[in-house]
């Protein structure tokens, strides 16, 4: 029986040494530091633990920090939301403030994996994954979210813009390092948002695209003050496709400043074929797809809909 | 590797046992603690076989560190009849034929538990948007809803 469950399912358990459990921010840090790179931060472990059981990934020792005080939080900051780092999903799904003040996010939240996943897994887990795929870090990127982090040499604080570097890999440094907050600008009066993703089906289905739309709109001249479009998985990284945002900028909310834009995030987008997500050509065609419908539903809820027919 | 001391209250008892830092929740339950009502599907996260209640949220127990529940509180399916008399939403699944090979139900039946302690009359894309972790390879999921619509009705 053991046989065949190695066989079938890599392996039943985990291997690791030491299971840690701190309590405080300053005792995680040095846990880490005394492990020197072998040990890793979990919250939900939800990514984490499929890896290590496969063996795609080894650590001595696991640092649970979901024991912390004060780190689940979701709170108005003037104008910004703030989400402590042990913030789930299912937390920001049902959040009123994040349905409010950043609609997109909530939506996002509320259908990456299943509610079980969602139950554990956090939204600053999910960007230190680094996956392109990354259903919250496409709407954060579009909302011009930063990213807090803490190590024993102090704090600093990022734009999530930078924060991606490759599939998998973060400017996390995760050998010393701890996400502890996300934060971002609530939308405001202009603005309107959309989150758009496209799967195979309805519930636990991995994204075949995701797109997230922020625009700002001058409702005397009828222009698009600023938009911020957010795609993935159709690079390395969840990105912002900035060329194609620039030339959106005081461009008329009319549908041939929506259909520039969808040609334009077509020449900027790479998407890879895959055998899980459609082949390339498929899902540069949706690219276009989801820029204009993205746009117009946000312009739509910003209080500028495109009249002419799209 | 050391052993650890993990404290929990499972199904309304405290439990106390000496565990590996390696061993996952389902195999605590299944293996150790020989409650095998908890099935094993994909051991990924994605069929929800495994579902146990951890304060009252259904989890995913096959990727979950069995230290992660330490001081909290489980239910598995073997935690919700009392003495010889079935959870109404157990009762009702037999009314309803919503169970055929079985391996699902538990499952389903403590996210339907969830779901219902929330909102004690769900409609039926709230059933379905909370069943939705969980996967049955046999009935269609009609019989399920229905059953969990029944429960509901009888509350």
């Amino acid at each position: 029986m053991e046989g065949i469950f190695r066989d079938l399912h890599w392996g039943k358990g985990i291997s690791i040494q030491q299971y840690l459990q701190p309590l405080t921010l300053p005792e995680a840090l040095e846990m880490l530091a005394e492990y020197h790179g072998e040990a890793l931060i979990i919250a939900g472990g939800t990514d984490v633990i499929p890896l290590l059981r496969r063996g795609d990934l080894r650590v001595e020792a696991l640092i649970d920090i979901t024991r912390l005080p004060h780190m689940n939080y979701i709170e108005a900051d003037g104008e910004s939301v703030c989400l402590g780092g042990l913030v789930t999903h299912a937390q920001v799904c049902s959040s009123a403030l994040i349905q409010e003040r950043a609609g997109i996010l909530a939506e996002a939240a509320g259908v990456l994996g299943s509610p079980q996943i969602r139950n554990v897994a956090t939204v600053a887990g999910n960007l230190i994954s680094g996956q392109p795929a990354a259903d919250t870090s496409i709407p954060l990127l579009a909302l011009n979210a930063k990213v807090k982090i803490l190590s024993p040499a102090g704090e600093r604080e990022m734009p999530l813009t930078q924060f991606f570097l490759d599939q998998g890999r973060t400017a996390l440094d995760c050998s010393r390092e701890i996400l502890t907050q996300i934060r971002f600008p609530a939308l405001q009066k202009n603005q309107g948002g959309s989150f758009l993703r496209l799967s195979m089906r309805k519930a636990l289905a991995l994204p075949i695209l995701v797109s997230a739309t922020v625009v700002t709109i001058d409702p005397e001249k009828k222009t698009i003050k600023e938009a911020a479009i957010a795609l993935g998985p159709v690079a390395p990284t969840p990105f912002r496709v900035l060329k194609t945002e620039a030339r959106l900028r005081n461009s008329p909310i009319s549908k041939g400043s929506l259909e520039m834009a969808a040609e334009s995030a077509f020449a900027e987008s790479n998407p890879r074929s895959s055998l899980l997500r459609g082949s390339m050509e498929y899902r540069k065609a949706m690219v276009k797809v989801f820029i204009r419908r993205g746009l117009s539903r946000a312009l739509a809820n910003a209080g500028g809909a495109v009249t002419e027919e799209v | 590797m050391k052993d650890l001391n993990l404290t929990f209250n499972l199904n309304g008892r405290e439990v106390s046992k000496k565990i590996s830092p390696n061993l996952l929740l389902v195999d605590l339950l299944r293996d150790v603690l020989n409650l095998k009502g908890t099935k094993v599907g994909c051991r990924e996260g994605e069929c929800g076989a495994c579902t146990v209640l951890v304060n009252g949220e259904p989890v995913n127990s096959c990727i979950l560190p069995a230290m992660k529940v330490a001081g909290q509180s489980v239910i598995t399916i073997e935690g919700l009849s009392k003495e010889d008399e079935l959870d109404p939403i157990q009762q009702a699944f037999i009314e309803e034929g919503a169970v055929q090979c079985g391996f699902c139900t538990p499952a389903m039946v403590l996210t339907a538990k969830a779901l219902l302690g929330k909102n004690p009359h769900p409609d039926e894309s709230q059933i379905r948007q909370s069943l939705s972790g969980v996967l049955c390879r046999c009935t269609g999921y009609r019989k399920i809803i229905k059953a969990v619509q029944k429960a509901s009705l009888d509350k």
